[in-house]
């Protein structure tokens, strides 16, 4: 072995992928298509995020306008998995209709499921969540679930069959950065299926905190797509979450509460 | 029903007149819309893309088509 393959190769990435439902990724990091300026900047970013999943809502056609780009034109649904989402739903009813007809227009089961509280917080319902997932499931959908950051509600929903639990880690849209990384790592240790964090991520550092608590992967949008060059921020996030994912794996060091020279203390002149 | 040979449809949440006898993938095509692209409820249920050209729009339906567009 030359000198150059042992520095290029000393750490084993090529088995860290993950896998939800049975349908594995490798990307650990899933974006949002909201918020672009056009389609061909969320492209732009979707491409350098190296995302392989992306979220969608279902929407009205506009009817006056056929003609009107739609983003199946832009993102390529064969080569990057459509995740269609409830968002703006407020009752289970709601969020189950919106999938039905998602199912219809993408032909798979795999779905993000949120069920919202209100709109000032956009805060999930979580008896509302509850119902309709093990509805959901029973129907034969993998729903992917946004949930509070609540180890308890999380196996809940596992119990009905989520096939991912999918935390906040703050509000949606409020970009604060993951507010409680004990209930967040909590969650991780007890379930069974994939736990993304979902909302919140605010910048870098939040991802990768994220990925070090040893979550899955990260579900972001607005910390993308409001950044002042958007494009970038996905090739930061990407790295974000590839860096996490390996300082987890690596295992952090042990915290001391003081200093601890790095220089041997032996042999000082 | 009336004698000009059209009905009254609620289209994604609008009035329409519509012929009479039109099925839902001529409809789609009249909007210009592909079929592939889109999904179709009628009275609250979803219409599978497979019937599409053979269930027949009625008076008084009430259509949802939808498509995805961007979202977190």
């Amino acid at each position: 072995m030359n000198v150059e393959s042992k520095i290029s190769a000393p750490v084993d990435e090529a088995d860290d992928g993950w896998t939800v439902a049975g349908r594995s990724f490798r990307s650990r990091l899933i974006v949002g298509t909201g918020k672009y300026k056009d389609f061909a900047q969320n492209a732009a970013a979707v491409e350098a995020s190296g995302a392989e999943i992306v979220t969608v809502a279902v929407r009205r056609v506009n009817v006056s306008d056929p003609k009107a780009p739609m983003l199946i034109d832009f993102i390529d649904p064969k080569r990057i998995t459509y995740l269609p989402n409830t968002a703006g739903c407020f009752t289970g009813e709601e969020a189950i209709r919106t999938l039905r007809l998602a199912r219809e227009a993408g032909g798979w089961e795999l779905v993000k499921l949120e069920v919202l509280g209100e709109a000032r917080t956009l805060y999930p319902d979580m008896v509302e969540t509850l119902r309709a997932t093990e509805i959901l499931a029973n129907e034969g959908f993998k729903p992917m679930v946004y949930c509070v950051d609540d180890p308890i509600a999380a196996r809940r929903l596992e119990d009905v069959g989520a096939v991912a639990i999918m935390p906040l880690g703050a509000p949606i849209g409020s970009g604060l950065g993951i507010q409680n990384q004990v209930t967040i790592r909590l969650i991780v240790e007890g379930a069974k299926v994939p736990v993304l964090v979902d909302a919140g991520v605010g910048t870098a550092s939040d991802a990768s905190a994220a990925m070090e608590l040893g979550c899955d992967g990260v579900l972001m949008n607005t910390a993308i797509a409001e950044a002042k060059n958007p494009v970038m921020m996905a090739r930061a996030m990407k790295l974000a979450v590839e860096s996490g994912r390996l300082a987890y794996r690596a295992g952090r060091m042990g915290k001391r509460r003081y200093a601890d020279p790095s220089s041997p203390l032996a042999g000082l002149i | 029903m009336s004698l000009d040979g059209t009905i009254m449809i609620h289209l994604n949440g609008e009035h329409r007149r519509v012929r009479e006898g039109i099925t839902l993938a001529e409809l789609a095509g009249e909007l210009g819309l592909a079929p592939e692209k889109v999904a179709v409820e009628r009275n609250l249920e979803v219409v599978p893309r497979s019937t599409l050209g053979e269930v027949r729009v009625e008076d008084g339906d009430e259509l949802e088509i939808v498509h995805f567009v961007g979202g977190g």
